[in-house]
């Protein structure tokens, strides 16, 4: 054993340097011997540095690109949206899971993105901070530009899938999926998709996630071959759908939020909260 | 009656019997073509109303991407006051609610009385857990009994619900979704029906996998009235004409009648044999 007073002799503070083998659990010598032995076994041998690569364990070939981003760590379930007459309205639950742990009961998952766009996003949740940074400053240069253009949902939603697809295409996506609503140049509703792959479309109706498979159908029963939903039906078909997804997604929540874009005006209601009725409970009794 | 023979070994009455698995695994290796499952990919649905059960199904069969019967029956017959609906793969769904359908009035000829839901419900996740979830049936039970109506599902591994209303199939979440938004208590016929329809509508116009007509089975005390389709709602485009070419579409350049002479023969056998006749 070795002692190894630091210079100075003032630190308390002793290092003991033990022989690697005695606090190691396995005994593998190999790579001791390439990292500790500092000069050539055989002096004469000229200097070769692929003898003194480091060959032990934790070792990674670097072959392949970086891909930090394979699974999504705290994400968020479903967004939805859906178009009405003169505007569209998204809506989307205030939890973050972390797992199946409801870790965030208060994270807001809608954003405002300037006067004619709003957006929502399902998956990573981390991914959608890092977009909604870099889209606020977007929005703050595009403001000190100040030459009356604005970017409004067409334009956002081109953009949005540009960056996926090229994220997807490095094999480093960013597990998210948004849902991208406002008015087009013409002032129609526009109601967009796009997710971590780079897919991307538009439609009248628009769910991400679980409740694409729940709150699909009920929207397009009450809205395809109908006219434009006014505003409380189309509330009130949001709201019945949150419901429907509370029940059946396991990764839902009771609280939720609700974004309405009309010309000229965002309005986010934030205290919403899903009524449940639990009647059901009292049939599914032991069978006989 | 009941004595094994050489001849006719029974199937063994306790533990689980693999034996068809062995022989399976030996034709597949002397070259046998295995016959592919055909699933049904399916929306299947019930709920209790006020006076009993309607049961729902949808009609399509599906070979992989291919729609393998566009009109397939999906609602099976176990008993009088009993209908089950089956998801899942075709064979599978069949042939389990044919063998607890012969079980079932088996045991109500050896009983003398009809058998409560529940037995169906015992015999067919009893026979489901033993094959481990091979079996690939997910099942939805309902029927009228002494007891009252009854709604149960089955999974494959056997597990069972009892509930007012249930969905199964790959179009469940969409028929589901229509339930949770819809479902009350003690809902007249009429409503019944529409609400059931819808939610297999949702699952047809939803779901790839699901499609073609509506069948509905409505179980009272009264007994069981089977309506197949209930609802057309995949008709095929009509032809808006006919696409055979007219008469004179080719030129017609030169025409020659002949006429033939034909003379018809028959030739009729006779059996003049001595073996005919009285002796």
């Amino acid at each position: 054993m070795m002692w190894k007073i630091p210079e100075g002799g003032h630190s308390p503070l002793v290092f003991i340097k033990i022989p690697m083998f005695l606090c190691c659990g396995h005994l593998d010598f190999k790579h001791l011997t390439s990292t500790m032995d500092l000069m050539p076994l055989q002096a004469s041998q000229p200097f070769d540095p692929s003898k003194y690569r480091y060959t032990g364990p934790n070792v990674q070939p670097r072959q392949l690109p970086n891909t930090r981003s394979q699974a999504p760590i705290t994400t968020g379930t479903s967004v939805i949206g859906l178009q009405f007459d003169g505007g569209v309205m998204i809506a989307a639950d205030k939890l973050g899971s972390y797992g199946s742990l409801a870790r965030y009961q208060n994270i807001g998952r809608l954003m405002r993105v300037n006067d004619h766009v709003i957006l929502g996003c399902t998956g990573d949740y981390a991914d959608f901070q890092f977009l909604r940074d870099i889209i606020d400053q977007k929005m703050i240069d595009e403001e000190c530009l100040d030459d009356g253009i604005v970017t409004r949902a067409p334009a956002l939603h081109c953009w949005l899938t540009r960056v996926l697809y090229n994220r997807r295409s490095r094999f480093d996506p960013l597990w998210t999926t948004f849902v991208v609503g406002g008015l087009d140049d013409d002032g129609k509703p526009f109601l967009g998709f796009v997710d971590k792959l780079g897919t991307a479309y538009t439609a009248p109706q628009i769910v991400s996630g679980m409740g694409g498979h729940l709150a699909t159908p009920l929207l397009r029963e009450k809205m395809e071959g109908q006219p434009p939903l006014s505003e409380e039906a189309a509330r009130e078909l949001l709201i019945r759908c949150m419901t429907v997804c509370y029940y059946r997604d396991c990764r839902a929540f009771s609280k939720f939020q609700i974004a309405t874009l009309k010309a000229g005006s965002i309005k986010i209601e934030d205290d919403l909260e899903v009524k449940g009725d639990w009647e059901v409970a009292h049939f599914s009794k032991e069978h006989a | 009656m009941s004595a094994a023979t050489a001849l006719a070994p029974q199937p063994s009455t306790t533990g689980f019997s693999f034996d068809n698995c062995q022989r399976n695994a030996a034709l597949e290796s002397s070259g046998m073509a295995v016959p592919k499952a055909v699933k049904t990919g399916t929306t299947i649905c019930g709920i209790v109303f006020k006076d009993g059960v309607i049961l729902g199904a949808d009609t399509r069969a599906t070979d992989g991407s291919t729609v393998a019967s566009l009109n397939c029956q999906k609602i099976h017959y176990l008993a009088p006051n009993m209908y089950c609906c089956g998801a899942g793969t075709a064979a599978d769904t069949e042939q389990t609610t044919k063998l607890i359908s012969s079980n079932l009035e088996l045991h109500s000829l050896n009983t003398g009385r009809q058998a409560p839901l529940s037995t169906a419900l015992k015999m067919l996740a009893q026979m489901l857990f033993k094959y481990q979830g091979h079996i690939s049936a997910a099942l939805v039970l309902g029927g009228v009994d002494r007891l009252g109506p009854h709604i149960y599902s089955v999974h494959p591994h056997g597990s069972v619900d009892r509930l007012p209303y249930v969905t199964m199939g790959s179009g469940s979440l969409a028929a589901m979704a229509v339930f949770e938004s819809r479902y009350r208590p003690n809902m007249e016929l009429e409503e019944g029906k529409k609400l059931v329809r819808d939610a297999i509508a949702a699952g047809i116009f939803n779901d790839l996998g699901s499609g073609t007509n509506v069948d509905l089975c409505v179980i009272t005390k009264d007994g069981a009235q089977m309506l197949r389709p209930y609802d057309v709602a995949n008709v095929k485009g009509a032809r808006q004409e006919r696409y055979r070419f007219k008469r004179g579409t080719t030129a017609v350049l030169k025409t020659r009648l002949r006429k033939f002479d034909v003379q018809e023969e028959e030739v009729v056998s006779m059996d003049t044999s001595e073996a005919s006749g009285s002796a």
